[in-house]
């Protein structure tokens, strides 16, 4: 094995630069290395001015994620030895997102999504504290539980190509949350929700390409998510057109 | 010390954001795209067995006055026109290819529980292979026994 190998990093200032660029870096190839643990060398020993974002390092903050050799990663589980035979590893900002700086994206536009589809329990009724807890049964959780490993790292919207060419599409993680809470035994605002995701730009944009689910790193199974959605709203569709008088 | 020298739109509460445009050529770059896309332009001869469909109703209406089945036999023999015969095998290679994908993933949108357990993905595509079998073998012996 090489000792080192050659990292290729997106650069972009706003202030200096109208487009980004490639830098090459050359880092030592250890074999408990991640890609992370190489951007962190190369803002410590060769250039700190580098600017990428991080936390965690162990998979759950969902902070990390970039694209290495043009796939959405987590780059704290991404080691620098599969990419042993390539001799580079490029590594650039998630894709489809505006970038603000280097390998640092905005992700606004997911969060205020998200935000709409009422990512949170809402009860039948409103409890106080001293009530107890909403009681669940395991069964009752894991109905759910899947879909409630997402860690919002949003490798899911850098691989979903209609969420690139249609920027309005709410997407795969905030349509999965938001079944983790219809899913939810607890929760009674699916009704609420169903107004926000059955629409064009909510579960009928998707056209099944599958990748979000291939690029979760939490096995949440977002494509799976938004078809049994559209199940879900297809039904409840037909139910208020046979029946008028039953909902709403 | 020197100012760097910054682009016009930059102001300094509003960085200019670097917006990457999609490629109208998007779907080459990557295997998984390139087949989603394969499988949607094929929905065009699915497309064309539902016009062939509709081609064979008008036919059948058409039988009026002293020929009341002509252009149904006119039909019938550009049926057999090889042209045709090869944009109707081509036809159904991608209606069965299609069906058969449609059905494979019809677990990822179906999640049965029975008593609380899920069933698994493969007894869900398994169930939906054997109500095709049984409506064509139906359709089959309604059609064939004549």
């Amino acid at each position: 094995m090489a000792e080192t190998i050659i990292l290729e990093v997106t650069r972009y200032s706003p202030e200096q630069d109208t487009e980004p660029h490639l830098q090459r870096y050359e880092v030592p190839l250890r074999k408990d290395w991640v890609v992370l643990d190489a951007l962190n060398y190369v803002k410590d020993k060769l250039d700190g001015s580098l600017t990428f974002r991080w936390s965690c390092r162990m998979g759950i903050c969902g902070s990390c994620g970039m694209m290495v050799n043009g796939e959405p990663k987590l780059t704290c589980a991404t080691f620098l030895s599969s990419y042993a035979a390539h001799g580079v590893i490029r590594v650039q900002p998630l894709r489809y997102f505006p970038v603000i700086r280097d390998l640092v994206v905005d992700i606004g536009d997911f969060l205020s999504k998200l935000q709409s589809v009422k990512p949170w329990l809402i009860p039948k009724e409103q409890t106080q504290t001293f009530e107890g807890e909403y009681l669940q049964t395991p069964e009752q959780l894991d109905v759910y539980k899947q879909f409630s490993m997402c860690i919002n790292c949003v490798l899911c919207y850098a691989a979903c190509p209609v969420y690139g060419l249609d920027p309005v599409f709410i997407g795969p993680a905030a349509i999965a949350l938001a079944q983790r809470y219809n899913m939810d035994s607890r929760d009674t605002g699916a009704q609420d929700r169903m107004d926000v995701l059955a629409q064009h730009e909510g579960i009928w944009g998707c056209t099944f390409v599958g990748d979000c689910t291939k690029a979760c790193p939490k096995h949440v199974d977002p494509a799976g998510a938004i078809q049994q959605y559209k199940l879900t709203a297809t039904v409840d569709r037909l139910k208020s057109l046979l029946t008028p008088w039953g909902t709403k | 010390m020197s100012q760097p020298p910054r682009s016009s739109s930059y102001t300094e509460y509003h960085p200019r954001w670097y917006r990457p445009r999609v490629s109208t050529w998007w779907w080459m770059g990557r295997w998984s795209y390139l087949k989603f896309i394969q499988r949607e332009i094929s929905s065009v001869f699915v497309a064309w067995f539902i016009v062939e469909l509709l081609m064979l109703l008008h036919a059948l209406s058409n039988g009026q006055g002293a020929f009341p089945q002509q252009a149904y036999r006119e039909f019938l023999i550009w049926l057999r026109n090889p042209v045709v015969v090869f944009l109707n095998l081509v036809s159904l290679f991608f209606v069965v290819f299609h069906a058969v994908t449609w059905f494979n993933l019809a677990a990822a949108a179906m999640v049965v529980r029975v008593k609380g357990k899920k069933i698994p993905g493969a007894l869900i595509a398994g169930s939906n292979y054997a109500a095709w079998i049984v409506v064509s073998a139906i359709l089959a012996w309604a059609l064939l026994r004549a």
